[in-house]
């Protein structure tokens, strides 16, 4: 099977849907000829030509704002944000027309669009360039919301994406473009060559939307993590010791209670981890989730390590960024409850 | 000498206890410009953008080179634009009415741009799509949009197709061109524009038409739109209805510096043109030329409507607050439906009697309708839909989360 990195599966998985259907379409800013800031789509434009992958204007209302008349008439966009903190010009058509279309026309017009973003932190972007802007999307009814954290799940959860009648925001973890990253940024950089999910079938697959995936199993605590915050979950894991079951949701929205609430029943402990910032955060509903599903299982109470409550410093990014130690002490913590 | 810099803040010409004056704005005879070629550019297009297109004068002749191309128009089809005009009153009167009685909760009125609206759908084809504003129900009149539709929208009943899901005047009818409504200013100007990108993508040989008034041009899709529309060159037509009133705001806040909202456009490199909206031919003659220009693949083009707002912003509005009462008296290019009855009785082609006879004709088919439809159900007098209809179309497939929570509220 052939390896690739998340960056060369989010490319196949466009090139295998632009191949497939005449009505896929690739745009945004700097997406065209040169193939995006970070390659995502390096090679399609030439491939499939101007018509089907093309540049747009720096205006990111602009660029959802046409996927949103393209997809209510039959088109299939995907469409790159930059970077996940350039979306707050397209909020608006984000959520207040693509999330909406299909319930306000009564379904007579619908809005089948991909919003792909890169997410997250440890580039030292500063805070422009680092934010998880998630909760701001799994709060709006009619979106779905997707991060992977592997190259495999990268290409299937897009291919799905593409395919799925409703919007979806696809957050990309971008630390993970090349490698896994455990969280020691002073560690030896691995690539996805080295690690079993770099595996990524050739053709057509996809991974159901609203699935999570069972990454460790563990009897002792259940972690939530997505993005990133998978590998820094498995790193405290192997610091902690602690036989903790790590659930990558894959899918924020809809979200698979299912998996979470099985596992919390056996565990009887649950550590949320993202890197967004806490308060109101996407943590906290996984928190509310639980404790209504899972109450009278829990031996200690719930915890939650995320980014601190300030916008993502520059200089300072790895105080703040939620590393290995923070999620180790909070595994520590609730299994002494 | 030096001076402070100092700021404007643009005032209407008048205010409630003062006299309407509209003596500033510049009012061109009619047939004074041309009819430009179907690719016309940008750069070509500034006396159009500036000045304005009308076809009718105040004596009720059809004059110039713009009544010259619609000269063909058919006897019947300037008979059915009063008529369209006609059923759009008497629906936004009878409407009102049922608002005033309680019997919905909102309703607003297109009073004085009736031929806007009627004059541009009856030179569109099947297939075409319009993504209007909350104002254009004359559209949907004009596409001879079922009463009982239109009507069971804004009582929310079982003959509305959206299933009390909008606020009223929120239509959305697919097969009648006429887009989803959004309450959110200036979204579906751009929505139009990748509405008309698919179109030019699938070759289809439909088009599109953006609408917004002249308080969301200030808006950042109107700017989207413009350079969207003016680097890809889709099929589209941009509409700007300007009607000098955003709710209580005067339409100098929106112009700023600016001369008209067409050289607007024309800053974006998309030939503008400006029309008399309360010119039922002016309308049809530059909507026909419009049409016919992107369906050749001649790219985007803006127009400007020119008209007043006669009516207040809407039930929730009183403009007695905020600009003199008498003001619509005053508009110096009259009232739509009284200059095309003018020019048809000039012509032959109507009469004082007639006219009459028409107004009750066709207040008599609109109050049978609207009863029909009232027996369905009103505020006054409910009979909702099941509220399950809450989670029905939120997605394609209900999920988990949502089946819960339609089953906790008792469905």
């Amino acid at each position: 099977m052939p390896k690739m990195t998340m960056i060369e599966a989010l490319r196949d998985a466009m090139d295998v849907k632009l191949a497939q259907d005449p009505k896929v379409l690739v745009f945004g800013e700097d997406v065209g000829y040169f193939g995006g800031v970070f390659r995502c789509t390096a090679g399609l434009q030439a491939k499939h030509g101007e018509e089907r992958v093309f540049d747009t204007p720096i205006n990111e209302s602009a660029i959802v704002g046409m996927a949103v008349g393209m997809a209510a008439q039959g088109m299939r966009p995907c469409v790159e944000v930059q970077f996940a903190d350039y979306v707050y010009p397209a909020y608006d058509q984000i959520t207040q027309e693509a999330a909406r279309l299909r319930h306000r026309s009564n379904e007579v017009f619908t809005c089948p669009l991909v919003v792909r973003m890169p997410t997250g932190g440890g580039i030292f972007g500063g805070q422009t360039h680092s934010q998880s802007p998630e909760a701001l999307f799994t709060h709006v009814a009619g979106l779905k919301v997707v991060i992977p954290s592997t190259p495999y799940d990268a290409k299937g959860l897009l291919i799905a994406a593409i395919e799925d009648p409703d919007p979806v925001v696809f957050l990309e973890p971008k630390r993970l473009y090349n490698g896994p990253f455990y969280g020691d940024h002073s560690g030896k950089s691995v690539g996805w060559a080295q690690h079993p999910a770099g595996e990524v079938p050739e053709g057509h697959y996809t991974v159901d939307i609203g699935k999570a995936d069972i990454r460790r199993a563990g009897s002792d605590v259940t972690i939530l993590a997505y993005g990133t915050m998978v590998y820094v979950a498995e790193a405290a894991v192997e610091q902690s010791g602690i036989d903790a079951e790590i659930i990558d949701l894959r899918s924020l929205l809809p979200l698979d209670l299912e998996t979470i609430k099985a596992s919390v029943e056996k565990t009887g402990r649950c550590v949320v981890v993202h890197e967004a910032t806490r308060t109101s955060g996407f943590g906290g509903e996984l928190i509310a989730e639980v404790q209504e599903a899972c109450f009278w299982h829990l031996k200690s109470p719930l915890q939650r390590v995320t980014g601190w409550d300030a916008p993502y410093p520059h200089a300072t990014e790895w105080d703040y960024f939620p590393g290995p130690d923070r999620v180790a002490r909070a595994l520590k913590k609730t299994m002494e409850d | 000498m030096t001076q402070k810099p100092k700021l404007t803040f643009p005032q209407p010409p008048a205010r409630p206890d003062e006299a309407p004056d509209f003596s500033s704005i510049d009012i061109p005879p009619a047939g004074a410009l041309d009819v430009p070629p179907l690719d016309l550019q940008a750069s070509d297009s500034r006396d159009y953008a500036n000045g304005m297109i009308r076809v009718l004068n105040d004596e009720g002749d059809a004059v110039g080179p713009w009544a010259d191309y619609i000269a063909d128009l058919d006897p019947d089809a300037l008979l059915q634009g009063l008529r369209d005009m006609l059923t759009m009153r008497a629906v936004d009167q009878r409407l009102l009415n049922a608002q005033r009685q309680g019997k919905t909760s909102f309703y607003l009125l297109c009073t004085g741009e009736e031929a806007i609206g009627c004059g541009f759908q009856r030179q569109l084809d099947q297939g075409d799509m319009n993504f209007p504003t909350y104002r254009q129900q004359s559209l949907l009149i004009a596409a001879d949009y079922p009463l009982r539709d239109l009507m069971g929208q804004i009582y929310s009943n079982e003959c509305d197709p959206l299933e009390g899901r909008q606020l009223p005047i929120m239509h959305s009818s697919r097969d009648y061109g006429f887009f989803s409504i959004s309450g959110n200013l200036g979204t579906q100007y751009v929505q139009a524009v990748g509405w008309a990108m698919a179109n030019a993508l699938s070759n289809n040989g439909q088009i599109a038409a953006g609408w917004i008034g002249d308080g969301a041009t200030a808006s950042n899709d109107f700017h989207a739109a413009l350079l969207s529309a003016s680097v890809y060159r889709p099929p589209v037509i941009l509409n700007i209805v300007n009607n000098q009133w955003a709710i209580s705001t005067y339409t100098g806040v929106a112009t700023g510096g600016s001369r008209t909202y067409a050289s607007r456009a024309r800053g974006y490199g998309i030939p503008a043109l400006r029309v008399d909206g309360n010119d039922y031919l002016a309308v049809a003659a530059v909507s026909k030329w419009a049409v016919e220009r992107a369906r050749a693949g001649h790219g985007p083009v803006a127009i400007e409507w020119f008209t007043y707002r006669v009516a207040a912003h809407s039930t929730s509005d009183d403009p007695s607050a905020y600009r003199p009462k008498d003001e619509a008296s005053a508009w110096p290019l009259g009232d739509p439906v009284e200059r095309l009855k003018a020019h048809l009785i000039q012509i032959g082609l109507w009469s004082e009697e007639r006219h009459v006879q028409a107004q009750a004709e066709i207040l008599d088919h609109v109050t049978t309708v609207q009863k029909d439809v009232e027996s369905y159900g009103t505020f006054v007098n409910p009979k909702p839909t099941s509220p399950s209809t809450i989670f029905k179309g939120v997605y394609a497939e209900m999920p988990d989360h949502l089946r819960r929570q339609r089953q906790e509220m008792g469905f």
